[in-house]
C-alpha cells in the first residue's frame, strides 16, 4: 500500500512536470543555498584551523605591555624584554620545550636593482626549532656567528623570488640600510597565513647583529615559546606568567605589564568570527526554505481543487480518509524531497566552486546534508498536511460533480 | 426473474433484504430554506434484481442514489444494506461498505485521465489492499468480460464513449460487488452503444446474480430492466415487474 502510494505520488508529479519543478524551486534554492554557505563556511574555518596548527598550536607568544593590546599592537611603556627572560623561561619552565627570541623591524631589502620592503627579524636558531621551520635551501646560523653577531642571514622565499629571481641567492650580500649581510640560508615556502599575511616575506639575522646594529638597544620585543608535545598549553602558560611576574617583580594585586598569546586562542576567535557568519547566512537561507514551503502548499491546494473529481472517484470507489489523506501528503513529501536533493546536489557543486575560488578546502558534512533531507521532508509534512486533509474531507457527491 | 431472486434467498430464508429503505427523507437547508429532496420513501429491493429508476428532473432519484450507494445519508428514516443501518456509519465505514460491495458506474464515465484502463480498473482494488499480481489478473479478467482484452494499455482518450463506459463498468464489477448502481449509464451514448451497455449490464446480472440499480430517463433503456420505479417529486409513484419482460 505504502509502494502504491509513492508511485501514485510520483505519477501524479511526472503528469505536470514543469509545474512540479516551479513549485519545488523555493525549496532546491534555499537547500542549495544552506548546503553550499555552511559547506564553504567550514571549508574556511578548517583553513583557519589548518593555518593555526602549521604555525603550531602549542605556540605561545611573550610580549610587553598591557593585557588589552593585541598581539599586533605596540610595546608600551613596560620594560622591555631581555635575552635572559628567554633562557629562563626555555630552561625553568619544563613544560616549555623551547622559547626563542625576536626583534623585528620593517626595512628595505636592497640587491642589485632590486629592492624589496620587508620586515628584519633579530632571532636564533631556536626560532626554527619553534616554528618548525625547516632551511630549505643552504644552513642555518653558526654559534660563532650568533655570538659574534656576525653580518649573515636567513631569507624568506619571497625575498629569494623578489631580489634573485631565478638566480642563487646563496652567499649573495644583501644591503639592508647601513649593513650588507651575507645570505646563508633559504627557507622553506609557508605561503599565506589566515591573518592574510605573507609568512615567507622576512629576513633573519642573528639577534645580537640586530641589537647592535639595527635596533641599538638590547631589548627582545616578543618571545616565542613552543609548548611540549604532551603538556598542557594552558599549565605553560601560567608557568610563564608566573615566572615573568617574578623576574619582573610584580607584586601581588598588581596588573601583568606583559602578556602572553595562546594560538588556540587566537584561533578560536578567528573561527568564532567565520562561524557566526556561516550562522547569519544560513538563516537567510532557512527562510527560503520557509517561502519554499509555502509555494508547496499553495501548489498543492490548486492541485486538490484541480483533481477534485478524481478525489471524487477514489472515494467513491471506497478510498477512506486517510487513503486520500496519505496519497496527498505523500505527493507533497515526495515533491520536497525531490527538491532536496535537487538543492543539495546544486548546493555542492556551488560549495565546490566556492571552495575552488577562496582556495579553502572542501569538507561536505554528511550530517549537515542528512538534516537537509530530513527538512525537506518535514517541509512537505508541515506544508502538505492541510492540503491534504482539505482533500481527503471531499464531499464525494459534490467532488463527482465538480467540472 | 423469481428464480434468480428465490436462489439467492433460500440460502438464508431469514436474511434481511439486501436493500431496504424504510421512511427515508433528506432535507437540504434550513427552516424557510428547507428543501425535500425525498420524501419518506419505502423501498425495498431483493439481491439479484434489475430495477430501472425512472423519473423527471429534482424527482429525487439521484439523492436516492446517492443514499442507496452509501455516498450519502438519509436526513430522516432507515436504510439498510444487507441488514446493516447505514445511518449510523461514518464516512469511513461507508467507505468500506462501497469498497467491498457495491460498484458504480456513472453517465460520465468518470475514469481517471492520463491513466490506463487497466491501471483505472485496478483503482478499486488498491484501495482494499490487493497485492500487484493479483491485481492485474482480477482488472484483465474484468476487461476481458467487459469485451475489452487486448486495451487494457489503452489511456481513456484513445478509447469511444462506449469503451470508456465498459472499462468503467469493469471497474465496477473488479471487486465481485453486490450490487451495481449505474446512473444514466448510457446518457452519453447513441442508441447502438447504449444497447451494448444494456446488454452487458443485463448479462452481468443474469449470469453473475449482480443486483443492478440503474437511474435513467430513456424508456427504451428501462425496457431492458425486470422491474421500473418512478419518481416524482421525491416520493415513488409507481413501482412494477416490467410488464414486456415479465
Amino acid at each position: 500500500m505504502f509502494y502504491e502510494t509513492v508511485r501514485l505520488a510520483l505519477q501524479a508529479i511526472m503528469r505536470n512536470l514543469l509545474r512540479s519543478f516551479l513549485t519545488v524551486l523555493g525549496i532546491v534554492i534555499g537547500v542549495a543555498a544552506v548546503i553550499a554557505l555552511v559547506t564553504v563556511g567550514q571549508g574556511s574555518t578548517d583553513q583557519v584551523e589548518a593555518d593555526v596548527t602549521a604555525l603550531g598550536t602549542n605556540l605561545l607568544m611573550i610580549k610587553p605591555g598591557q593585557a588589552s593590546q593585541g598581539p599586533g599592537s605596540t610595546t608600551g611603556s613596560a620594560a622591555s624584554l631581555t635575552l635572559k627572560d628567554v633562557d629562563a623561561i626555555e630552561s625553568e619552565i619544563a613544560r616549555v620545550r623551547v622559547a626563542a627570541p625576536t626583534s623585528a623591524r620593517s626595512m628595505t631589502a636592497i640587491y642589485g636593482n632590486e629592492n624589496h620592503a620587508t620586515s628584519v627579524t633579530g632571532t636564533d636558531n631556536r626560532y626554527l626549532v619553534a616554528r618548525d621551520w625547516e632551511v630549505a635551501l643552504g644552513r642555518s646560523f653558526y654559534d660563532s656567528e650568533l655570538r659574534a653577531g656576525a653580518a649573515a642571514c636567513i631569507i624568506g622565499d619571497t625575498i629569494r623570488a623578489e631580489l634573485f629571481g631565478n638566480g642563487d641567492p646563496l652567499g649573495a650580500a644583501i644591503r639592508l640600510k647601513q649593513i650588507s649581510c651575507r645570505v646563508i640560508g633559504v627557507l622553506e615556502a609557508r605561503g599565506a597565513s589566515s591573518f592574510g599575511t605573507d609568512q615567507d616575506d622576512l629576513i633573519l639575522l642573528p639577534i645580537r647583529t640586530f641589537q647592535r646594529r639595527i635596533a641599538g638597544n638590547q631589548d627582545v620585543d616578543l618571545i616565542y615559546a613552543a609548548v611540549k608535545e604532551n603538556a598542557s598549553t594552558e599549565k605553560a602558560k601560567a608557568d610563564i606568567e608566573r615566572l615573568m611576574r617574578e623576574r619582573r617583580r610584580i607584586s601581588a594585586g598588581e596588573e601583568d605589564d606583559f602578556n602572553v598569546f595562546d594560538m588556540k586562542q587566537i584561533s578560536s576567535m578567528l573561527t568564532g568570527i567565520t562561524t557566526v557568519l556561516t550562522s547569519l547566512l544560513s538563516a537567510v537561507a532557512a527562510v527560503s526554505l520557509f517561502v519554499g514551503g509555502i509555494g508547496i502548499m499553495n501548489i498543492m491546494l490548486v492541485s486538490v481543487t484541480e483533481r477534485t473529481r478524481e478525489i471524487g472517484i477514489r472515494l467513491a470507489v471506497g478510498a477512506t480518509e486517510g487513503q486520500v489523506l496519505l496519497q496527498f501528503l505523500v505527493e507533497s513529501i515526495v515533491l520536497s524531497l525531490i527538491g532536496g536533493l535537487i538543492g543539495i546536489i546544486l548546493g555542492l557543486g556551488l560549495a565546490l566552486i566556492g571552495v575552488r575560488i577562496l582556495a579553502v578546502p572542501f569538507a561536505p558534512d554528511p550530517t549537515l546534508i542528512g538534516v537537509a533531507f530530513l527538512f525537506s521532508a518535514v517541509v512537505g509534512v508541515v506544508f502538505g498536511y492541510f492540503p491534504a486533509r482539505r482533500a481527503a474531507r471531499l464531499d464525494p457527491i459534490e467532488a463527482l460533480r465538480h467540472q | 426473474m423469481t428464480e434468480r431472486v428465490s436462489k439467492k434467498n433460500t440460502e438464508d430464508p431469514q436474511a434481511a433484504p439486501l436493500i431496504h429503505l424504510e421512511g427515508v427523507s433528506k432535507i437540504y437547508g434550513q427552516g424557510e430554506a428547507k428543501v425535500y429532496a425525498l420524501r419518506g420513501i419505502d423501498l425495498v429491493i431483493q439481491s439479484g434484481e434489475f430495477a430501472a429508476i425512472m423519473g423527471p428532473s429534482g424527482s429525487g432519484k439521484s439523492t436516492a442514489m446517492n443514499i442507496i450507494g452509501c455516498l450519502d445519508t438519509p436526513t430522516e428514516g432507515h436504510y439498510r444494506f444487507g441488514g446493516v443501518e447505514v445511518g449510523g456509519l461514518g464516512r469511513d465505514q461507508r467507505a468500506l461498505l462501497r469498497r467491498n460491495f457495491l460498484g458504480f458506474v456513472f453517465q460520465g464515465y468518470n475514469l481517471l485521465a492520463r491513466t490506463s484502463a487497466l491501471d483505472n480498473v485496478e483503482l478499486p482494488l488498491i484501495y482494499k489492499g490487493v497485492p500487484a499480481a493479483k491485481r492485474k489478473s482480477m482488472a484483465l479478467e474484468a476487461l476481458a468480460k467487459v469485451g475489452l482484452a487486448g486495451r487494457e494499455s489503452h489511456d481513456p482518450s484513445q478509447l469511444s464513449g462506449g469503451q470508456q463506459q465498459r472499462v468503467a463498468i469493469a471497474r465496477a464489477i473488479v471487486t465481485r460487488p453486490d450490487v451495481i448502481l449505474a446512473d444514466e449509464p448510457t446518457g452519453n451514448l447513441d442508441s447502438a452503444r447504449g444497447e451494448e451497455i444494456m446488454d452487458l449490464l443485463t448479462a452481468l446480472n443474469r449470469d453473475e446474480g449482480i443486483t443492478i440499480i440503474m437511474v435513467t430517463h430513456e424508456p427504451d433503456m428501462a425496457e431492458y430492466a425486470d422491474r421500473l420505479i418512478r419518481f416524482v417529486d421525491g416520493r415513488v409513484e409507481s413501482d412494477v415487474q416490467n410488464p414486456v419482460r415479465n
